[in-house]
């Protein structure tokens, strides 16, 4: 009977030692991340940062360390670890996201006159807790040799009938989808929103999971029509100059373009705060936007920075001046209404 | 103490032994309590909100999805099971070992690939287009059928080695009897080998149920909202986090049933029927069409389930190393390790604690405990989103007191203990795996029958001996393949790590995942690829373990 004792508390010792190492092996990781000039960041956007914050650490020898992962699950994580959290700043690319950290007290506020003159008031918070760093302007696609320009105008126009299944759009579980029916709640009411997403479901319309995916499938002739956020197509185009989808700016004669951001702001409880502040302040002037929202083809949230080459060839356009934040605040009355339109 | 139901135990019970027993259960079994727990206080608003719209949808989709899957494996696997098994056949012996391999590629990834290849835009279907016009029929991939071929690819193998095991294992007297008194080859099998092996494939088949009940991403690609992706809904889209814990907790109590339907099924099947050196079921060897017929399904099923997906993903791997920096190089690298260093820490602790479970609850001699101890095994089903959750609450919680103690009496904080580290991500991988390890485990030590040990006490060996001589020798493939099995399942696992694991600590699934998303495909490649050949090694040495000499005790 002893050798069976010895026996088990050998495979629990074992167990211990395991832990031991698990333990060890991240906490140094940790100790590492909070020595010295470094950021630690959460960040949902998670296609080219890292050559972004390579160029910031080039310029001020501040070390920027990220974890990525889905913006509810970070978010999660941030109010879980509370005031023992190592992230510094938060990254996300939807304004709902952004809305909802503030909402839940995980953002603190930051007075900086260069944020200030850097961002447009209505790309940012009222309270100064987040602020928007790229436009993506989510609008309509089309294939030129089966859509001409003159037959397309609102988003809201094609619930017409006559793009019965030849219109593609995202699955509802998607924030860009909800965010843009959000803006259709702000513009019409929820009465208003459902009818035109009942439209939506009633015309067939195709849902892929993927911006990519829907503009390649636009092209190979799956739908004609697509809603989709611009610079997918500017990708798009980087790779092949020749690929024949065209852009077209949705909501010129009323509201204007639905446009959405990424942006970031500073956690409630950052120990590197001063140095978070600094890169976010990098991030709206002319180098940070051009490498963040270049890099991406998104439009730079500082009016004063040149757009890239590819998105500004799109042409000029008029977007929706709704405080982005509203999107945050609709999110759940537009995740309902779309479960009740019956919108997958 | 790995001695099973021995008649000197009762003489003298310990005290200490069920303690670890209950400790070790209990802490498996908590965080999916604590998700569980919600439903305590339902949130009948969220509730009357889902009845009234996705909620039918979602049930009726896991419903076809759980029976496609179940039916799909169910089918591929014992069907090749037996053919390997009983007939001989042009490829045959190669065959037998690579129709595991299509368990190396994470289904998620699978996904994609069948996306990309198969979906409108996609090689396949522009070719049928081109060659018969645009309106050209094609099967719409993007649905439930294209979520239920993918799954069923990726999981029949846990069918097809569970199966193969109990035909082998399967003394050949009973099969030869009955065509003898007549039957055909096909009644004998439906009559005779098929009952023999049901217990084995009732636990692949329920392997594979489980892991088409927790899997959110593939379901997502195809557009196919199951109760998985609805607590994802729920969670991420009406930001409610206590409504979908409680559509988590109602779906651990649905796979609980499963459990005790697969457990009722197995405790009334139980032969002890381990055939020693007996021939086994006479392999017949096919002639003409019908082995072409057979070497053709075999070579079809791995070209599906393996061969394409790895085509595909060395031609994006082509044209990524075209364009492949140092610095991307070494990404990968830290990746890889990474993704190995969590790998091998999980094995060795998910079958550690498996082995613990086990034989303690064996050990113990009690029915009960032993029913008792298959609830670690409920993890599996429970998607890692959800147990990320059960376990992040309570370790934050513990974080929290401790450091607010720490500072008290001693004056200093030592930050996240548990969160911070890969402790947290370890506890939610025990959970998560526990049931593979703990089936294979359990499976090995059900063959060492009491009489195996009286035997050997018979015959004057001591409890030692018994024990290093008779016992380990019989369980150590069963322990071997468990590790391994949790292995290759952590180096695919996806939710878990992206929400636990320390800052910066990313993975190659992680990566793959982050490219996926983006539909930047050509840079899944190479991680991706890394993943399914660091999975080829240990499923190498897994079939050369069950198949040195008769032991084969996967599941």
């Amino acid at each position: 009977m002893n050798k069976k004792h010895l026996f088990a508390g050998l495979v629990v010792l074992l167990v211990i030692a395991l832990f031991g190492v698990g333990l060890f092996v991240g906490r140094a990781n940790n100790r590492d991340v909070a020595a010295g000039q470094v950021i630690n960041i959460y960040t949902s956007r998670h296609y080219g940062v890292e050559p972004v914050f390579q160029e910031f650490t080039k310029q001020t020898g501040i070390e920027v360390r990220f974890t990525t992962g889905s913006d509810a699950a970070l978010r999660l994580r941030l109010q879980a670890e509370g005031k023992h959290t190592l992230a510094d700043m938060y990254i996300a690319v939807d304004a709902g996201n952004l809305w909802l950290a503030g909402q839940d007290g995980l953002l603190a506020e930051v007075q900086s006159t260069i944020l200030q003159n850097n961002i447009p008031a209505n790309l940012r918070d009222t309270n100064n807790r987040w602020f928007g760093l790229t436009r993506r302007v989510r609008t309509i696609m089309y294939h030129p040799d089966r859509v001409s320009p003159e037959q397309l105008s609102t988003i809201e126009a094609l619930t017409d009938p006559k793009w019965k299944g030849r219109l593609i759009m995202r699955p509802s579980t998607h924030s860009y989808t909800q965010s843009l029916v959000s803006s259709l709640i702000a513009a019409h009411g929820n009465a208003g929103a459902e009818a035109i997403v009942r439209g939506f479901v009633a015309n067939e319309t195709i849902l892929i999971d993927s911006d990519t995916r829907i503009l390649e499938a636009l092209a190979a002739g799956q739908g004609d029509v697509a809603i989709t956020n611009h610079y997918y197509l500017g990708r798009l185009l980087e790779g092949n100059p020749n690929f024949p989808i065209k852009v077209f700016w949705a909501n010129q004669g009323d509201r204007g373009a639905h446009v959405n951001i990424s942006g970031a702001g500073i956690t409630a409880h950052a120990r590197n705060r001063a140095n978070a502040i600094k890169l976010l302040e990098w991030l709206s002037g002319p180098n940070g936007q051009e490498l963040f929202a270049g890099s991406n083809h998104e439009f730079p949230a500082n009016p004063k920075v040149a757009a890239h080459p590819i998105i500004a060839a799109f042409g000029e356009f008029k977007t929706d001046p709704l405080n982005i934040g509203e999107y945050g605040r609709l999110q759940k009355d537009a995740v309902e209404l779309l479960n009740r339109a019956g919108y997958r | 103490m790995v001695v099973s139901p021995n008649p000197n135990q009762s003489k003298r019970p310990s005290r200490l032994l069920p303690l670890v027993l209950y400790v070790t259960i209990a802490l498996v079994v908590l965080p999916v309590v604590i998700v569980a727990s919600s439903l305590l206080t339902p949130s009948t608003v969220v509730w009357r909100h889902l009845a009234q719209t996705i909620l039918p949808m979602l049930l009726g989709n896991t419903a076809l999805l759980l029976l496609g899957v179940s039916a799909g494996t169910l089918v591929i696997g014992t069907g090749l099971a037996w053919l390997i098994t009983a007939f001989d056949f042009p490829g045959r012996r190669q065959f037998r070992w690579m129709l595991v391999l299509p368990m190396a590629i994470p289904a998620y990834v699978m996904g994609f690939i069948y996306m990309a290849l198969f979906d409108f835009a996609g090689p396949f279907h522009t070719f049928v287009r081109s060659t018969w016009g645009q309106d050209a029929y094609f099967p719409q991939i993007r649905s439930g059928w294209g979520a239920i071929l993918v799954m069923t690819l990726t999981l029949y193998p846990y069918v097809y080695l569970l199966a193969k095991a109990g035909f082998e294992e399967q003394a050949g007297s009973n099969f030869e009897a009955a065509k003898a008194l007549g039957s055909s080859k096909l009644r004998a099998f439906f009559t005779i080998a098929l009952p023999l092996a049901r217990p084995s494939i009732a636990a692949g088949v329920a392997l594979a149920a489980m892991e088409s009940l927790a899997d959110f991403a593939t379901v997502r690609y195809f557009n196919f909202p199951t109760v998985a992706d609805g607590i994802l809904r729920v969670w991420h889209g009406m930001m409610d986090l206590g409504a979908a814990s409680e559509l988590a907790g109602l779906l651990a109590l649905f796979s609980l049933f499963l459990l005790l339907i697969e457990h009722r099924n197995r405790g009334r099947m139980k032969y002890y029927q381990s055939r020693g050196k007996l021939p086994g079921i006479p392999v017949v060897r096919l002639g003409g069409w019908t082995a072409a017929l057979a070497t053709l399904c075999c070579a079809l099923t791995l070209f599906a389930a393996f061969g394409l997906p790895l085509l595909q993903l060395l031609v994006w791997a082509v044209r990524e190393l075209a364009i492949l920096t140092p610095a991307v190089m070494a990404t990968y690298w830290r990746l890889a390790v990474n993704s190995l260093t969590l790998a091998s820490l999980a094995g060795g602790l998910v079958v550690l604690l498996a082995l613990i479970v086990a034989s303690l609850s064996r050990l113990s001699g009690r029915r009960t405990l032993q029913n008792l101890s298959r609830l670690v095994t409920i993890g599996y089903a429970i998607p890692g989103a959800v147990i990320a959750v059960g376990i992040l609450l309570p370790l934050a919680f513990l974080d929290h007191s401790l450091n607010i103690m720490t500072s008290e009496l001693w004056g200093f904080a030592p930050g996240l203990l548990f969160t911070g580290s890969l402790v947290g991500l370890m506890y939610a991988y025990i959970v998560r795996f526990m049931a593979i390890a703990y089936s294979s485990v359990d499976a090995s030590m059900e063959k060492i029958t009491p009489n195996t040990v009286l035997a050997a006490r018979a015959l004057g060996a001591n409890a030692r001996r018994v024990l290093f001589d008779v016992q380990l020798p019989l369980i150590m493939p069963g322990v071997l393949a468990g590790a391994v099995l949790v292995f290759v399942d952590v180096m695919k696992e996806l939710p878990i790590t992206v929400m636990m694991r320390p800052m910066g600590y990313d993975t190659l699934a992680v990566w793959v995942w982050q490219m996926a998303a983006e539909s930047l495909w050509t840079s899944t490649a190479l991680p991706a690829l890394i993943i399914v050949l660091v999975g080829l090694v240990p499923i190498k040495i897994l079939l050369e373990a069950s198949s040195a000499g008769d032991k084969k005790h996967i599941g």
